[in-house]
């Protein structure tokens, strides 16, 4: 026995070794993910800001001038272009250089002394369902303050209601999607580096010469994956620096428990890895695998970007087979509301459970070799 | 030339030996999209309401009564402790909390205003800000009603309203339309960028491993050695995977008509002059990281970091408008961003050629940027 | 008497290493001229210098008559080679590998053909002519890589350890093609680590530590030295060496 745990050790410190030394692809490796947190923790909002807007106004008068200068000095709008017909506007809109259009009906400021309608149109660009809502709503605010000004104030019954946004008062977009950046970025790391690295060694051949050496396969995936989870673990502790230091992102819970969930995931993305490069015949598929396994499901069903209440029906339980998914629950939850084991446990199971899922069917792999 | 035909029959040969590449190319994408096609949304479909009611008027009633029967709202649990409902949504069982202060009824009929609490869990965000609008109209409306209860002579300013008011009332109508999609389908909107992102994603992977790989086997030295120019040998290595980027996108496009509907008002020949621009852009930058990679590792991950700022930064998931300026930049020079918008316009709205010659324009730019970088970059002569 | 090869001076180093240090030698038209040296001496980077793939640090070669530095093209036009490693692509054919690399070279479709035919007879693979290459043994799959480095008729060709890890059988077949290119006019360098091999050449150069050792016709060394084979003559010069090895750099030559 203690043969095998010095020989598993001397196998470790070779292969921290080995990676050190590729100082070119080291530097990519922990500086590329934190590059990306910072950059998309700066670059992604979803907010809607510079809504280009355009007017049809084919009576021009005193109250379409007073309204369309309310939009005009609104700080969210741009004015596009006005035009007398609505047909003479459509081109911007196919060409994508509008966003709205407010097109009054004829005769607008006469029916608004005589007390009838004024009718207005307000378009859309709803060719964004997610943004053209919102868009639409900051256009109909500005023309109900206007109508507020105009009209007798006080008549109408108000209830109004007190928003307090919890856990995200300020609904910074930031604080939504470090979590799952972090997520992402460690995927990368985790599943692709570990996938890429074993099959490179299965195809150049001296993954057999491990085999037949007396260490036993679990021995030889921890020794390979072991960096790259140290390396993984580096990752995470630049990114949540990042996020606290640049982003100001709130970290109300247990930072030891984020950092042990950070691990536990990471591992998950790492036993991923060992496991597609056991099944995958060489270097590209290996990576392809991952690759394709990782990314896109990652960002559209993990809950990142597009919350996961808002996706259909049969989609809501196919996302429970995406770690990302339960990780930025914890994170987040951690992150944002402060809570602790006792809220968590569950999630923090379910990696522990795909973790130990994966890790049996990566060693199964590997041992047919032995025989 | 002749040389340029043999390095094509070569390349193709490869490609068409390796299922492994076929499959990852041709079909993981289409069978992506399938499963994807629905997943990119923000629609909330019903928020679980905890109502903590001090009043117990009518009117409180009144209130989660309309909320409820929007259908946007599902009173799941109440009780008179705030601390309780805060629990409930602390362990995520419920995602909205209303607090209904007392006196409620009695500030609404004698003051004609009152206001309540509203509590949203933020931790979704957009979620969040979708579920506050919607809450905001509900009481609007019933705002609305309650006036011309309680002061049937007045004069109501609600949206929308039917009702033509007294004489002497100043009020707007605002009738709303949105174009191009009156259904608010996210799924047309999505689809094309979605199929987009997958074939790009593979598509660009592929090409950054092709040089490398070459590279690691050795086969490279051997053809530098001989008379091939550098333009042929990059061109060989562009051609073969951007025209079966090309089909790949032709089969998502089949997919996304026939099975999610989504309409083809515009000219489908625009769409494929663009794509063909656009995949020179995109594999190029495949090809230009090849020659700059010294290991198919390296090359991978930085292909694929490049490929995360390709996605996350092109407006697909996030409008390019709310970024900060200098991150509108960085999507201005991405060729996703622009061959998404004329995806769209053309798919959407029927945009024609002369639409989009400033999205063509760029992607010709940037194509031909990456490809002389590529060139340039890949030299038969170790310094 | 034309000079296939010519250099003069020619040096490569990698940062602090001198891997060819002034290196100096002329080869004749249809000579077989062999480069001696143990690993890690300088012959590989020399050759690739000569074949265009890496650049002279300073110094000066030409290849066919042209300057490797500056008419490179013109030079691989003219030459072939086969690389140390197994360069031809496994996963085509050996008839695809032949027109693949015939169509680059310039051969008209004909000539391939014919060439073609005439190769896999003479290497008798016509039962694997359509396998893929990764099947082939070894052996075979050497003398491809030097068949079809041949295929365009080039002026030179340069074969970097040609015979490593094939039978003796296949080694002596090797040398047959050897001398049979050269006797129609082609120049060969071929470098080799096989101290046995160096007796078949017209003349050998022994590389030391980046700079010549020895230079001349086999029995002309052997006379010189006093030495009854050029295995000992090899090891005395290498000795000196021995004594203080160079510490092995980061890129190296390989």
């Amino acid at each position: 026995m203690a043969t095998r745990s010095s020989a598993l050790s001397a196998f470790m410190v070779k292969e921290l070794r080995h990676i050190l030394r590729d100082r070119q692809t080291l530097a990519i490796l922990l500086l590329l993910p934190l590059a990306q947190v910072v950059l998309f923790g700066f670059a992604l909002r979803s907010d809607v800001n510079d809504i280009r807007i355009a007017f049809v106004d084919p009576t021009p008068d005193y109250a379409t001038a007073a309204l369309r200068a309310r939009f005009a000095g609104n700080g969210r709008f741009r004015v596009v272009g006005t035009a007398p017909t609505t047909a003479m506007i459509e081109p911007l809109f196919r060409r994508g250089a509008a966003d709205v259009a407010v097109a009054f009906d004829p005769g607008f400021a006469e029916r608004l002394a005589e007390g009838t309608p004024a009718r207005l149109l307000l378009i859309s660009d709803a060719s964004d369902p997610n943004t053209g809502s919102r868009m639409q709503a900051y256009a109909n605010a500005v023309v109900s303050s206007y109508q507020a000004e105009l009209g007798a104030t006080g008549r109408a019954v108000q209830i109004v209601p007190q928003t307090r946004m919890r856990y995200n008062p300020t609904l910074e977009s930031v604080n939504l999607f470090v979590p799952g950046l972090i997520a992402l970025v460690l995927t990368l790391v985790a599943a692709l580096m570990t996938a890429i690295s074993l099959s490179r060694e299965k195809e150049r051949g001296t993954l057999e010469i491990l085999l037949v050496s007396p260490l036993h396969p679990w021995q030889i995936i921890v020794g390979k994956v072991l960096p790259y989870l140290l390396l993984a673990f580096a990752n995470v502790v630049t990114a949540l620096l990042a996020a606290w230091v640049v982003f100001r992102v709130p970290f109300r819970g247990s930072l030891t428990l984020l950092l042990g969930a950070s691990v536990l995931y990471s591992m998950v993305g790492l036993a991923l890895g060992v496991l597609i490069a056991a099944r995958t015949t060489s270097q590209r598929a290996a990576m392809l695998g991952a690759m394709a396994g990782t990314m896109l499901p990652n960002t559209l069903l993990s809950g990142m970007i597009f919350p996961i209440s808002s996706l259909p029906g049969w989609l809501q339980p196919v996302t429970a087979l995406i770690p990302a998914r339960w990780f930025i629950v914890i994170s987040r939850g951690i992150m944002l509301k402060g809570v602790g084991l006792a809220y968590l446990w569950q999630e923090l199971l379910v990696l522990a459970v795909m973790l130990a899922v994966l890790l049996v069917a990566a060693i199964r792999s590997f041992k047919p070799r032995m025989a | 030339m002749r040389a340029l035909r043999f390095l094509l029959r070569k390349e193709f040969l490869q490609i068409f030996r390796d299922h492994v590449l076929l499959g990852m190319l041709l079909v993981v994408p289409l069978v992506q999209l399938l499963l994807l096609a629905n997943a990119a949304t923000f629609e909330v479909k019903s928020a679980r309401l905890y109502v903590v009611d001090h009043d117990h008027s009518t009117m409180s009633r009144g209130v989660v009564d309309r909320l409820a029967a929007s259908g946007r709202f599902i009173p799941t649990a109440a009780s008179p402790s705030v601390a309780n409902a805060d629990e409930a949504m602390l362990a995520r069982e419920v995602d909205v909390i209303l607090v209904v202060p007392v006196g409620f009824e009695r500030d609404l009929v004698r003051d004609r205003r009152a206001s309540l609490q509203l509590i949203l869990n933020a931790e979704d965000g957009a979620a969040a800000a979708v579920t506050q609008s919607y809450a905001g109209q509900i009481l609007a409306g019933y705002g609305a009603e309650l006036g011309a209860e309680v002061s049937p002579t007045l004069a109501t300013v609600a949206a929308a309203d039917d009702r033509p008011p007294r004489r002497g009332q100043p009020v707007i109508e605002v009738r709303r339309r949105g174009w191009y999609n009156a259904d608010l389908e996210y799924r047309d909107y999505m689809v094309p960028g979605i199929l987009v992102a997958l074939v790009t994603v593979v598509g660009t992977l592929l090409t950054a491993m092709n040089i490398v790989r070459e590279k690691e086997a050795g086969t490279l030295d051997q053809l530098n050695v001989t008379p091939v120019t550098r333009p042929t040998f990059i061109a060989a290595k562009l051609i073969p995977l951007w025209s079966l980027a090309l089909i790949d996108l032709a089969l998502g496009l089949t997919l996304a008509y026939f099975v999610f509907d989504v309409p083809v008002r515009g000219s489908l020949v625009v769409v494929f002059v663009g794509a063909a621009v656009y995949l020179v852009a995109a594999l190029g930058t495949g090809l230009w990281v090849s020659t700059v990679a010294e290991t198919q590792q390296q090359a991978m991950f930085v292909t694929f970091s490049i490929m995360m700022i390709y996605l996350l930064m092109s407006g697909l998931f996030t409008p390019v408008s709310g970024m900060p300026v200098w991150a509108q930049w960085v999507a201005q020079l991405n060729p996703v961003t622009h061959f998404v918008r004329l995806m769209r316009a053309v798919l959407l709205k029927g945009a024609g050629l002369a639409d989009v010659t400033r999205q063509l324009g760029i992607l010709a730019v940037i194509g031909a940027t990456v490809m002389t970088l590529a060139v340039r970059q890949y030299r038969k002569r170790a310094a | 008497m034309t000079l296939a090869i010519e250099v003069h001076e020619l040096t490569r180093r990698f940062g602090a290493f001198t891997a060819v240090d002034r290196i100096t030698f002329d080869v004749r038209e249809g000579e077989v001229f062999g480069f001696l040296g143990a690993n890690g001496a300088g012959k590989t980077t020399a050759i690739k210098m000569l074949i265009g793939l890496l650049a002279p640090t300073s110094g000066r070669a030409s290849v066919a008559g042209f300057d490797v530095l500056t008419q490179a093209e013109d030079v691989r036009r003219r030459i072939g080679y086969m690389s140390q490693r197994f360069s031809l692509y496994e996963d085509l054919t050996v008839r695809e590998n032949i027109t693949l690399y015939g169509g680059i070279y310039g051969l008209t479709d004909v000539q391939i053909r014919d060439r073609g035919t005439a190769l896999v007879e003479r290497l008798q693979l016509g039962h694997a002519s359509d396998d893929r290459v990764a099947a082939l043994p070894l052996g075979w799959k050497q003398k491809l890589a030097f068949s079809v480095a041949l295929l365009h008729e080039p002026a030179v060709v340069f074969l970097d350890e040609p015979t490593g890890g094939v039978d003796p059988i296949t080694r002596r077949q090797f040398w047959e093609m050897i001398y049979a290119a050269a006797a129609r006019g082609t120049t060969v360098f071929v470098t080799t680590h096989y101290l046995d091999e160096a007796e078949y050449c017209d003349r050998v150069c022994i590389m030391v530590d980046g700079r010549i050792g020895a230079m001349g016709t086999p029995d002309a060394l052997k006379r010189e030295s006093g030495l009854a084979t050029l295995d000992e003559l090899f090891v005395r010069l290498a000795r000196p060496s021995a004594a203080a090895p160079a510490p092995a750099p980061a890129i190296g030559p390989g």
